[in-house]
């Protein structure tokens, strides 16, 4: 476990940034109660074996008695560093996006199935969005209920998402929670 | 009945006969079915059978074989056709000869009608004379017992029926039939014994059937007979049949089980709360689309986990902002709802040793949304080094086990399972609880507790463990909370545990509707050492040989550590384990196991009279300076 440097530091924080814009800075500074400690700490970033985790200060300490080899996970994971160095947001950081995401999109019930499989959103499927979208923004995908399925990235603005016809792609799947069943190997 | 008419067509002979023969061939009509079935006579033909076996059964000769009838059922519509009484006593002469294969009787005629009519005679009335002297006695015995007639009937199988029916398929039928009479025998063994028949033979018939009937192994069966009354045992071996209910445990992180149950009706799964010990369990009775695939799942607002795991993380009780440990973490349900009663502050160290069930762990884990778990991935015996001594507030120890309580989630394990396993299981638990017990801080704000919890049912695996480690270390058993299990064993044939033991729980599948668990929460009293002194000198309880040098290695495994320790404990001595005071009936009882068991002491009390020696030099050589 070691701290990211400044290249992966960026890498990470650039991609956060695309869901949660100028929220970023409630990831980074929200107080951490975790740890037996009465004060709350702070969280931070912390590299094991290719995969990036967000812990609380008090557990970093403490997990540093555990040897390299044997230390498995901690905390929340982010997303990790794929061999050819680059980084990758996992379904397991949609707690951290959903609570900070700028950009969202509700799904109707009927296509919510389509999603968790994999599959793009389509424009007949979208219940409702918020309004300033970019083409390329991270975009955090809810149920009606507001249960957070999954995120990926905007293929259109908005606007264009009004005109389009209903089998256009809203959003590029990036990643959903049905990974938690059908990829749970590969998480 | 066909019976009197039978008199009333052919003049009966014997009037003190038939009448008794009504009643018993009633009984047996109703209880023989099968005989029913074969022949296709009228009932008159099927009595006059039960008559003969009735005979049979006080010369001892099988009673339950089925090819008897066939041949009987011709003998006896030859003499239907003839009419007279006589013509009965014919055909019941040769019936008898082919069913009493072991006796003597009627050796040389055959039966067929075309002997030679003045010798048949003679055989004829031979065979009168010795029916009718039969029924007589016959008629006096029973008019000599007592009790329902239902009682003679069962007869323990003998030697040839036993090695015919091995010969066989088995039939399911005889022998569901059979182990439900051996119960009812037992169930009120003074009156329905059969005479000279011991209650082991009982026992021992009974052991093969269920075996046979059930699949389980020799071993398995063995054990749950001496654990349970015969009534119980059938009772417990019907629920493993059975699948327990899916039950699901709300994440309190996410949802509240009121909304999660409305989500989930409309989706159209059926489910109830849990029972009234539980806020978080809901149990399913059946559901239109996959339980473990709904997109709720998926969220992480509820877990899928059998009732009997709620039961140690309710024992153990986290507090917020503890240290925990779970030493045997995944699939991680027990961890997700410690971390859910933590409402994530705190810290849990979730360990697992095993590295496939890691991703599971750590998948489940993120899916919940718990934050304050690290995961590793040690064996349980190297943690106390890991992090530190004397750390943590509390531990939960799952143990592995030989998983002989979800015989109903895995019933290979009815024939998979012999003594090594159970030992070697329980020596594993054993060093476990050990380090367990060491990681544990005796003098933390709010804890000190460990929770000791399997999914066996075996006493080696249970309260052996716990007794163990009230030996080894200062921890006394506390009351989990859990009032409505069965309080654990005492005592049981020649083992005697603490009197504490009977604070733990244990729970069957068909009492309390859930796999059978053992559960047993322990507090912490002090940091150090009892002894190894007073630690030999109490006689473990009566385990096999192997086990005293476990006891050693155990011993030898934590001493280095220990010796600190172990040299602050000399000066005060006599340090009892058993803080609740049991002093005084515990030399008692040493002396009774002493007695018994002289020679198993010794090695250990040797390798013991050695230690103390270099101890006492080194004591002596501190106290000259």
């Amino acid at each position: 476990m070691r701290p990211l440097d400044e290249a992966e530091t960026t890498v990470v924080f650039e991609k956060l940034l695309k869901f949660t814009g100028n929220n970023l800075k409630n990831i980074v500074e929200s107080p951490a109660h975790e740890g037996p400690d009465p004060n709350p700490g702070r969280y931070c970033f912390r590299l094991q074996k290719n995969r990036v985790y967000y812990v609380s200060e008090a557990l970093v300490k403490r997990a540093t008695n555990i040897s390299r080899k044997n230390l498995v996970a901690m905390g929340t994971c982010v997303g990790r560093f794929t061999h050819g160095g680059k980084f990758h947001l996992t379904v397991q950081c949609l707690g951290l996006l959903a609570a900070n995401a700028k950009h969202k999109v509700w799904l109707k019930p009927t296509s919510e199935m389509s999603f968790l499989y994999g599959n793009h959103v389509l424009k007949g499927g979208l219940g409702r969005i918020t309004d300033g979208i970019q083409p390329g923004d991270g975009v955090v995908v809810f149920s009606m209920s507001d249960v957070p399925l999954g995120f990926g990235n905007a293929a259109k603005s908005t606007q264009d998402c009004r005109k389009l016809d209903p089998n256009g792609i809203v959003v590029h799947h990036q990643s959903d929670i049905g990974e938690y069943l059908r990829m749970e190997d590969d998480l | 009945m066909a019976l009197g008419s039978l008199s009333k067509k052919k003049g009966s002979k014997s009037s003190k006969g038939p009448p008794k023969k009504k009643q018993k061939g009633d009984l047996f009509t109703e209880k023989r079915p099968e005989k029913a079935d074969l022949s296709d006579d009228s009932d008159v033909s099927n009595e006059e059978v039960e008559e003969l076996e009735n005979f049979d059964e006080d010369s001892g000769s099988e009673l339950l074989s089925g090819d008897v009838d066939p041949l009987a059922d011709d003998f006896l519509q030859g003499s239907d056709d003839e009419g007279t009484n006589f013509a009965e006593s014919v055909s019941l002469l040769p019936s008898l000869l082919f069913e009493n294969s072991g006796s003597d009787s009627a050796a040389g005629s055959d039966g067929s009608d075309s002997d030679s009519e003045v010798s048949d005679i003679e055989r004829k009335s031979r065979a009168l004379d010795e029916r009718r002297a039969r029924e007589e006695k016959d008629a006096e015995d029973e008019l000599q017992t007592n009790i329902a007639e239902e009682s003679d009937e069962f007869w323990l199988p003998t030697e040839e029926e036993l090695e015919a029916e091995a010969n066989r398929p088995p039939d399911l039928q005889n022998l569901q039939r059979r182990i439900q009479e051996i119960v009812r025998v037992l169930s009120n063994f003074k009156d329905l014994r059969q005479e000279g028949a011991k209650r082991k033979d009982y026992i021992e018939q009974l052991k093969m059937d269920l075996s046979s009937y059930y699949g389980y192994n020799d071993f398995l069966i063995g054990v749950l007979i001496e654990m349970f009354p015969v009534n119980e045992l059938l009772e417990l071996i019907n629920a493993f049949e059975k699948p327990r209910p899916i039950c699901l445990r709300t994440n309190t992180l996410k949802a509240r089980r009121r909304d999660l149950a409305e989500v989930l009706l409309k989706r159209g799964v059926n489910l109830d709360p849990l029972s009234k010990w539980s806020k978080v369990g809901l149990v399913v009775y059946d559901s239109q689309v996959p339980i473990g695939a709904t997109p709720e799942y998926m969220a992480g607002l509820y877990m899928l986990q059998s009732a009997n795991s709620f039961l140690p993380v309710m024992a153990l009780a986290p507090q917020e902002k503890e240290r925990i440990v779970d030493m045997a973490a995944a699939p991680g349900g027990k961890t997700t709802y410690v971390a859910a009663l933590m409402k994530n502050t705190g810290i849990i160290y979730a360990n697992e040793m095993k590295e496939p069930r890691l991703k599971s762990l750590t998948a489940n884990l993120n899916r919940m949304g718990v934050t304050n778990t690290i995961v590793c991935n040690y064996d349980g015996r190297e943690l106390p080094k890991v992090l530190g001594l004397n750390s943590v507030d509390r531990v939960l120890l799952d143990a592995p086990c030989s998983g002989t309580g979800v015989i109903s989630k895995d019933e290979s394990v009815k024939t998979s399972k012999s003594l090594e396993d159970i030992e070697k299981s329980a020596q594993l638990q054993k060093q476990l609880i050990l380090n367990a017990i060491d990681m544990v801080d005796a003098n933390s704000k709010s804890g000190g507790y460990i929770v000791y919890s399997t999914c066996s049912m075996m006493i080696a695996e249970n309260e052996a463990v716990v007794d163990y480690a009230l030996k080894k270390r200062n921890v006394k058993v506390v009351p989990c909370g859990l009032d409505f299990g069965r309080p654990g064993y005492t005592r049981f044939r020649e083992y005697r545990f603490h009197p504490s033991l009977d604070k733990t729980r244990r729970f069957y599948p068909h009492v309390h509707n859930m796999d059978g668990f053992f559960v047993a929460k322990l507090k912490k009293v002090s940091n150090s050492l009892p002894t190894a002194a007073a630690a030999e000198k109490d006689v473990e309880s009566v385990e096999e040989a192997p086990l005293s040098s476990v006891e050693d290695a155990v011993e030898g495994s934590v001493r280095p550590s220990k010796e600190d320790s172990n040299k602050k404990n000399n000066p005060g001595r006599i340090k009892r384990e058993h803080q609740n005071g049991n002093g005084a009936p515990k030399p008692a009882a040493d002396k009774r196991r002493e007695r018994k068991f002289p020679f198993r002491k010794e090695v250990p009390r040797r390798t013991e009279e050695k230690r103390q020696a270099l101890r006492g030099t080194k004591r002596k050589g501190e106290g000259s300076k």
